[in-house]
């Protein structure tokens, strides 16, 4: 299974240079790290891991039901995971609720393979010692989206609410601190410390941050989700833990995705 | 400015002038509180009490196609802060500015993450330019560099400078920024450090 996208040789390949431009990036502090890191990869993406240990869980049996999420519907019919991730979050209807894309893995592993949620979402993030079949799939299904546009018009009625409630949260200050998402990511040009901070209310910038999601993050050696970037966003807010898959979560990257509308999606990314 | 010194006749009229309403024009914010209720859990030290808002907190959450907030909202807003502003009781503001560069560099504390009894930082540096020698600085606030010999030192100004730290809504509505001592992110202690760190001569803030 490992070879049927990159070969071995590819993989060494991409730990060595993973290896020596860590030293780059530690030494450079002028200019852009992340850049000269990207540039130095070329299209190697440690995320092509995931890609390929995604493929492999979507199509193996697995759960009580000892089914594949083959017949899982991500929007295109069961099965299609080709530029479906360009048009998520989307209303399901046998669902009857707005699902981004973790949701809806979620959904189908609780209701075609009899996972108890409990139970799949135990690795909804991976931890370096127990990886998340969350990101595995998700990086091998948004990378069936590469290079399309982004689209996400909010036809239905329920989209146009997640919208508009991803919007109220957005602005929504609380805890301690004060802090809404758009304490950050409501102007242009601004950086904490040294971390420039897309305004996520500009289409151009929100089409560059979004379309780069998931992505494989190098400190953290995982490729992580948008359900684990808003979650960890509202941590450094100082808010309570917001649940994977929850309506809010939704809500929010809905918000995000129709900001992001048009983008060319890049996904799986490489951040930082 | 101007509208400092009108706030400070304010100050002492605002029990006076009637309770404006606050809630946001739409509908729908009533139903994303619920949302984000059913949404959230308890983690750590953060409790869903940390969604509740205070009328600062309500009121500086609208949406950019919401009305804005009226200019009496943002007085009567900025007097009750003011109001609540507690002054060190000798009026002294002598701190130590290497413990004000520690606090200002520290960003750790109050997360679902963090150590309920671990030390909470002010993460200035996330936001301000203060001392030339770190370049890591942030931008969503001004440059702070060369605060106190810009300004000056006398005890009006310093104490404006504990006042802007402890709560900045006192004086400029719906600011980014958080309210340091208002919401007991850091102890008046702490908030007397950063102002040595902001008006000290000695304080690498005011190095040239």
């Amino acid at each position: 299974m490992i070879g049927k996208r990159t070969s071995k040789s590819a993989i060494a390949l991409v730990l060595a240079g993973f290896a020596a431009s860590s030293v780059v990036m530690a030494q450079s502090s002028g200019g852009d790290p992340l850049a000269e890191y990207r540039e130095m990869m070329g299209d190697d993406n440690p995320a092509e891991f995931s890609v390929m240990r995604g493929e492999e869980l979507w199509t193996t049996a697995r759960g009580p039901n000892n089914v594949s999420l083959e017949k899982c519907d991500l929007g295109s019919g069961p099965g299609v995971t080709e530029g479906v991730y360009a048009n998520l979050p989307r209303y399901f209807k046998d669902a009857g609720r707005v699902m981004d894309l973790e949701t809806r893995l979620l959904h189908c592993m609780e209701t075609l393979q009899g996972i108890a949620r409990a139970d799949a979402l135990e690795q909804r993030f991976g931890d370096g010692a127990k990886q998340s079949d969350f990101e595995a799939l998700a990086a091998f299904i948004a990378e069936d989206s590469r290079g399309l546009k982004l689209s996400v018009p909010l036809r239905h009625k329920a989209e146009r609410k997640a919208y508009a409630l991803g919007e109220q949260i957005f602005f929504y200050r609380a805890g301690p601190h004060d802090f809404a998402c758009a304490t950050c990511h409501a102007q242009s040009g601004v950086r904490i410390r040294l971390q420039d901070l897309p305004n996520l209310t500009d289409a151009a910038d929100a089409q560059k941050a979004y379309s780069g999601w998931p992505a494989y993050r190098i400190s953290q050696g995982e490729v992580r989700t948008m359900q684990w970037r808003m979650r960890d966003c509202l941590r450094q807010q100082r808010f309570p833990e917001l649940g994977f898959g929850s309506e809010a979560s939704v809500a929010l990257i809905t918000y995000l995705a129709h900001q992001a509308d048009g983008a060319t999606m890049e996904a799986p990314g490489l951040k930082r | 400015m101007t509208r400092t010194i009108a706030l400070a006749g304010l100050i002492g009229s605002a029990v006076l002038l009637p309770a404006l309403a606050l809630a946001g024009p739409q509908d729908i914010s009533g139903e994303a509180r619920s949302v984000m209720e059913r949404s959230f859990s308890a983690k750590g030290q953060a409790g869903m009490d940390r969604l509740e808002q205070d009328e600062v907190q309500q009121a500086c959450s609208r949406t950019p196609d919401a009305e804005p907030l009226s200019m009496e909202e943002e007085d009567r807003l900025m007097a009750r802060e003011a109001a609540a502003i507690r002054y060190p009781a000798d009026d002294n503001f002598a701190g130590d500015w290497k413990e004000g560069e520690k606090i200002a560099q520290y960003g750790r504390g109050l997360q679902f993450s963090d150590d309920p009894a671990a030390r909470v930082g002010g993460n200035c540096y996330a936001c301000h330019q203060l001392s030339k020698t770190e370049v890591a600085y942030g931008t969503i606030g001004p440059s702070l560099h060369q605060y106190g010999a810009l300004r000056g030192n006398d005890p009006e100004t310093v104490r404006n400078t504990y006042a802007k730290i402890y709560n900045p809504q006192a004086t400029m509505p719906c600011s980014n920024m958080p309210r340091f001592g208002h919401k007991g992110i850091l102890t008046q202690e702490q908030i007397r450090h950063l102002v040595a760190l902001l008006h000290d001569p000695a304080s690498p803030v005011n190095a040239e």
